[in-house]
């Protein structure tokens, strides 16, 4: 009898969405641009965060010997860092080739000829096999201690600045995502008030024929949980079609960095979450208005 | 079937619509209730089909006081009761076969079943080869026949209906009453307000003046 009356019901919302086609197509598309706001914010984070995780350098350690460190100290380093457990790799750069690689750079090679000797140190790169902050950091700081190294610096700075970024972004789509389902929800009980007030004599008369609050509710209700959808729907094309714009021009510029990236559309997760949020933002607009235009009527 | 004691509604500012009415209608019983317009008609059969409160004394229907029914318990009430409206309330974007589905789809018939009792009383009022005519398209008789089908779908024991004959040519009014007298015969209790009391000669004659029986 439930499964009856529901079928019912949906039947008889959609019957109401395709009457008035123009209104219908007026809401579904307020809804749709709304929803499309943060969509589309989530489709370009996830390509940042792809594009971040693809081309950020490998984070390293960088160990700067003192000046007056000789082959033997040197070769001791080397030693160290081939037997450590925590290395995965290294590498010597010798100061003569930093010397070189500076005065190669225009601006600086008129500084450098002007110094009396090589201001620049013998310095090791080295890649740490584990590459969470937190093991970095001690990875350094052991390094740090050895004989004859100066000062060990962690790389990690860029990968930070793009996580603080990519923070950023991602409390930015979600402040747009809750501003923009508030609005839904605003759009929706206002939708509803409409509905209400034009079938005021058929919600009277069901009354007076018996019919529950439930049965009265229920197609108003499904009404809103298929604008909602309906709504979704119209911004999962939208951000789909900015998706398939955008990508030309990015591949374009993506090229011109030598970055191997094309812009990809709204993850399938993404896109039911997407759905069954603006499914369910409807559904509560409804439900809200319900609860204040059918009280004691 | 319904005993109305000491009944009385008021409606604010002081305005006394009914005034200590009482009487009872047996189960299978035909009874009109007469007056002019104003009497208080209307406000009685409201007060038996809990769309209104008594102010005063009690109504009773299948032994329940109307006046004091929990708002939750109306509805499955209202479903034994057939009732045709004064003016008629027909939904004007449904065609004849779904505004009398109505009353079927909100207590949950089965469809197959709810579909047959549709049609039989369609049939039942002469409407059954207009089952897919708008109700705008029908003529002020027929609207009225598909009223009264719409409240007889549930085979409610008890119908209740507020000036049925009125705005009809005689021929019509007459039709449409004999339609009455078939339910009464098959055993069901029926109430009519009516100010036309000639075109049920066997009924029961209450009337009311001012709000008070006559």
């Amino acid at each position: 009898m439930w499964l009856h009356q529901s079928g019912d019901a949906l039947r008889l919302a959609a019957r109401r969405l395709i009457a008035s086609p123009v209104n219908t197509l007026l809401s579904v598309l307020a809804i749709g641009v709304a929803l499309a706001l943060p969509a589309g914010g989530q489709m370009l984070l996830a390509n940042a965060l792809q594009l971040a995780r693809n081309s950020t350098p490998a984070p390293q350690i960088s160990l700067f010997l003192d000046l007056d460190a000789d082959k033997r100290a040197i070769r001791d380093i080397d030693g160290r860092l081939k037997n450590h457990p925590g290395v995965k790799a290294y590498r010597l750069i010798p100061r003569e080739d930093t010397l070189a690689r500076m005065k190669a750079n225009e601006g600086l090679a008129d500084v450098i000829e002007a110094l009396p000797k090589n201001p620049f140190p013998d310095a090791f790169t080295v890649l740490p096999a584990d590459d969470r902050p937190e093991a970095m950091e001690q990875l350094a700081a052991e390094l740090g201690k050895l004989s004859k190294v100066a000062h060990a610096q962690l790389d990690s700075d860029w990968a930070r600045r793009m996580a603080a970024l990519l923070k950023i972004g991602r409390t930015g789509v979600l402040l747009m995502a809750l501003l923009l389902g508030v609005g839904l929800i605003a759009i929706t009980f206002n939708i509803i008030r409409l509905q209400v007030t034009t079938h005021r004599a058929e919600i009277e008369l069901s009354r007076l024929l018996g019919a529950t609050d439930a049965f009265i509710r229920r197609p108003f209700h499904y009404f809103g949980v298929l604008l909602g959808l309906a709504g979704g729907i119209v911004a999962w094309m939208i951000v789909a079609g900015a998706t398939w714009w955008l990508r030309g021009p990015i591949s374009e510029l993506a090229q011109l960095y030598s970055l191997e990236f094309s812009l990809r559309p709204l993850a399938l997760v993404d896109s039911i979450a997407l759905l069954a949020v603006a499914a369910a933002l409807g559904g509560i607009g409804a439900s809200l208005s319900l609860s204040k235009h059918l009280r004691d009527d | 079937m319904i005993k109305v004691d000491h009944a009385s509604k008021r409606y604010p500012p002081g305005f006394d619509a009914l005034s200590d009415i009482s009487f009872e209608v047996a189960a299978g019983e035909l009874v009109t209730v007469g007056g002019h317009s104003g009497a208080g008609k209307s406000t009685l059969l409201k007060l038996i089909a809990a769309m209104e409160r008594p102010t005063g004394g009690a109504v009773l229907v299948h032994g329940q006081n109307m006046g004091s029914l929990k708002r939750t318990a109306i509805p499955y009430l209202r479903r034994n009761l057939g009732i045709v409206f004064q003016d008629q309330k027909l939904l004007f974007d449904r065609n004849a076969f779904e505004n009398v589905m109505l009353p079927l789809t909100i207590s949950g018939f089965p469809p197959a079943e709810a579909q047959r009792r549709v049609q039989a009383a369609l049939d039942k009022v002469g409407l059954l080869g207009r089952q897919k005519a708008m109700p705008i398209m029908l003529s002020g008789g027929e609207q009225q026949r598909l009223a009264i089908a719409r409240a007889v779908v549930s085979r409610p024991n008890l119908l209740l209906a507020d000036e049925p004959t009125a705005h009809l040519d005689p021929e019509t009014a007459a039709d449409v009453a004999r339609i009455f007298l078939e339910f009464r015969a098959v055993g069901v209790t029926v109430l009519i307000a009516t100010y036309d009391d000639s075109l049920f000669p066997d009924a029961r004659r209450l009337v009311l003046a001012q709000g008070r029986l006559q």
